[in-house]
């Protein structure tokens, strides 16, 4: 193995291990960092480099994509505290919210069959309003109060908000 | 007085002598090479100064070819041994060819990918392509005087791994150091993007003659990153000649007409889809086997009409891309056309139409995608030092594994940047199971069935233990070609089973080692000399990578005794290469290989932490 893998994905980039992150800041080291170890880099090199070349760039597209997306940020940083917010045994879910999805769910069946694009757009400001409020809960919970325990609670909420974003994009499909 | 140094033939000289790379355009209708010469990507022609090859192979009884237009010129009265659009068939089964029934030729349905029968026995796509690849070769060796160092082999960004797998075999086959496969559409983009000094979003509209691409792409200062990709592998030109083709069908009343009639009229149908471009109304003559006269009068009107549906087709996958890359049409600041197919109005028009603006059309659409492809060889073969550009292309299609039920479970999502890998465990079934079937897939769909199927294996050895105890991981590495290796392994008990497999569509290596003999055979080299010539290749450009890397950093990275080591290494590698025993070479190859495992670690440490200060340097300047 290479000596260096054993940094984790913000070490990697020289960046601090937060939740707030400056995106400028990663994606100048991501390019940075790939400028180096690309394989475009290393097409004529002896078979060894070549492969580390491989190895690197891979890890450091890893690294970049768990950074760039902010559940998958959040999610990573818990894991470097131990805690493994997704696994299948923590799904306890406060009944509110649980019946709040339901409501959004149900909102978003109608828009669909109704092929009603203006309710599909007014759903999605809404959930993104709300995906963008728990964002802003999460960096205090993880970057000021260090309260992993309540940031996993509010992980697993924000996953709720992207699934149910994603189905919305697919009913713009559906309704285009 | 100092001495004259003369090198010995055959052997390279400076270390940083200019290598010879070519970019190489494998289109459905037509080929191209280009290089960079003098600091500039040309298109390299042939001896009548024509740049374009068609993509056309021609096999004759006595095993020899014609290729290109030679080729094509004799389409019309031997339409079963002359092959079009082989492109169209790479790493294809015969039941994904729809219009399988419309063409010429004696399709044999091989398992995997279709064969085709001639007049010199049963050929492979791979086989008609590398033909199309040699003279190409040929071509470019002839003009710069050498050997090629390597060459960039384009290909449509939708191409799932089979087509890909077929492509870089086909080149083999061919006698080409494949630098990379390099995406249609992003070569393209190089092409265009150093030349205009573009930055921002453009969106690169790909439609060849068998291929449709559309790519996403986020230009910036050195940087070409495609953000999303999508398309349609069997959409083209072609299609647009056909529909010509069955309108004349209809109008003259015809129902069965012979292969070479087939073959006319379709080269008819082509024909005044290309006058179309410049003339309102053309006219489709031509006089059938039969002795039939075909008359009729062709509208661009009636045209746009009948190609209504195909034009459309191509902007679905264009919408996906821009939903993918998470943009509005309004985000994207030019659109540049490439493939001889957008020169028909009525697509420019509707492209424009979707964009809000009109596409860029001021680079040739049949050379572009060769141009880039020269410029990022250039690149590629260690050419330039400085001022070099990133290159951040993506998977085109989600790969999978089949789980229960038929399902799949992806593992690589589609657009994820390449290299890029992901593992996934898995568990056993049932009690006491100790084989498990890996299906590997690609495509977005749910069900099995509906994705393509690229490679089977089993893992064995796995110890006997109750339903879901054992823990089996399943590795994807897609590389930078794009190209897809899978690995599994049992984690549960420390009993290792490993298996490595590389997906393909039923050509084995024992069939590409046979055609690789067959076209030696017929060219009557000896397959040993040629083993022989590549080895020393190899060795060759190994020991010169080596030796660069000990002179950057040799003195830094390695004490005395490790230098010494290498060097040694490199020393009885140089001196089986002047020797003629391809046993020796290989061994010493493999041994310099093994001997700078540790020095390239410490080297690509160094580039780590290269990168790393120097992103903290620029920090402390802000």
């Amino acid at each position: 193995m290479p000596h260096d893998f054993s940094r984790n994905h913000f070490e990697l980039f020289g960046l601090p291990p937060r939740f707030g992150l400056d995106a400028a800041a990663l994606e100048h080291a991501y390019r940075g960092m790939q400028a180096e170890v690309h394989p475009d880099r290393y097409a004529h090199a002896g078979e060894a480099e070549k492969r580390l070349s491989m190895q690197w760039a891979t890890r450091v597209n890893e690294a970049y994509q768990t950074l760039r997306r902010p559940f998958e940020r959040a999610r990573y940083l818990l894991e470097l505290q131990g805690i493994h917010a997704m696994d299948p045994n923590n799904t306890a879910m406060p009944p509110d919210f649980l019946m709040q999805q339901m409501e959004w769910r149900e909102a978003l069946e109608e828009a669909r069959s109704g092929r009603d694009l203006g309710a599909l757009q007014r759903l999605e400001q809404s959930l993104r309003a709300v995906a963008q409020a728990l964002q802003t809960e999460l960096e205090g919970l993880l970057d000021e109060r260090h309260d992993y325990a309540q940031a996993a609670e509010v992980l697993r909420k924000y996953r709720f908000m992207e699934k149910l974003l994603a189905e919305i994009d697919a009913a713009y499909e559906d309704i285009e | 007085m100092a001495l004259l140094q003369i090198a010995e033939p055959g052997m390279s000289t400076a270390p940083h002598e200019h290598r010879l790379a070519v970019g190489i355009d494998l289109g459905t209708t037509n080929s191209l090479v280009a290089t960079v010469r003098n600091g500039i990507a040309v298109v390299l022609n042939d001896d009548h100064g024509r740049a374009l090859l068609p993509s056309v192979v021609r096999y004759h009884a006595d095993g020899a070819t014609s290729v290109g237009y030679e080729a094509q010129a004799r389409q019309g009265d031997d339409p079963h041994n002359t092959v079009v659009s082989a492109k169209r068939f790479m790493g294809r089964g015969l039941k994904d060819i729809a219009d399988a029934a419309t063409m010429p030729y004696r399709f044999v349905d091989a398992p995997g990918m279709v064969q085709l029968k001639t007049a010199a026995g049963v050929k492979s796509p791979v086989e008609v392509s590398a033909e199309i690849l040699k003279v190409l070769k040929a071509r470019a060796e002839a003009a710069l005087g050498g050997e090629l160092m390597g060459a960039v082999i384009t290909v449509p960004a939708y191409f799932d791994d089979a087509q890909r797998q077929a492509t870089k075999d086909a080149a083999r086959l061919a006698g080409l150091n494949v630098l990379r496969l390099l995406n249609e559409p992003t070569a393209a983009a190089i092409a265009y993007g150093l030349d205009n000094g573009a930055e921002g979003i453009y969106a690169v509209y790909d439609l060849g003659g068998g291929t449709f691409d559309i790519s996403i792409l986020r230009l910036t200062r050195g940087v070409f990153e495609v953000l999303a990709t999508n398309g349609d592998s069997a959409l083209g030109g072609d299609d647009f000649d056909r529909r010509i083709y069955c309108w004349v069908l209809e109008q003259a009343g015809l129902k069965v007409i012979d292969d070479h009639d087939k073959a006319l009229l379709l080269a008819k149908a082509r024909e005044a889809k290309e006058m179309l471009t410049e003339h309102p109304e053309v006219k489709v003559t031509a006089v059938l086997s039969t002795g039939e006269f075909i008359d009729l009068d062709l509208t661009e009107a009636q045209f746009n009409a009948m190609t209504a549906s195909l034009v459309n087709k191509t902007l679905v996958p264009t919408r996906r891309a821009l939903r993918d890359a998470g943009l509005e049409p309004a985000d994207v600041k030019g659109v540049v056309m490439v493939g001889g197919s957008t020169r028909v109005p009525r697509i420019q028009a509707a492209v424009g139409e979707f964009f809000g603006q009109t596409p860029l059309t001021n680079l040739d659409p049949d050379r572009v995608v060769a141009l880039g492809a020269a410029i990022q060889a250039n690149v590629l073969a260690g050419n330039r030092q400085e001022d070099d550009w990133l290159l951040l292309d993506v998977v085109p299609l989600s790969l999978g594994l089949e789980t229960m039920g038929g399902l799949v479970e992806k593992i690589i999502p589609r657009n994820a940047t390449i290299p890029t890998a992901r593992a996934q465990e898995f568990t056993t079934f049932k009690d006491g199971q100790t084989a498990m079937a890996v299906h590997v897939v690609q495509g977005e769909r749910e069900l099995v069935a509906d994705c393509r199927s690229l490679a089977r294996f089993e893992l064995r050895g796995i110890p006997p233990m109750v339903a879901g105890a054992a823990r089996i991981r399943v590795t994807f590495q897609v590389d930078a070609d794009g190209l897809l290796s899978v690995s599994a392994r049992e984690l549960s008990t420390g009993v290792e089973a490993h298996i490595e497999v590389k997906p393909s569509y039923g050509l084995t290596d024992d069939e590409v080692a046979r055609m690789l003999r067959d076209s030696y055979d017929h060219a009557r080299e000896d397959m040993s000399a040629r083993q022989l010539a590549e080895l020393k290749v190899d060795g060759q450009r190994l020991v010169e990578a080596t030796e660069i890397a000990l002179a950057e950093n040799g003195a830094e990275l390695l004490d005395a005794e490790e230098r010494e080591e290498i060097e040694n290494l490199i020393a009885a590698l140089k001196k089986a290469l002047e020797g003629d025993v391809p046993q020796a070479i290989k061994r010493a190859t493999e041994a310099l290989n093994k001997g700078t495992v540790e020095f390239a670690a410490r080297r690509m440490d160094l580039s780590v932490k290269k990168a790393l200060t120097g992103h903290k340097i620029e920090e402390l300047d802000v």
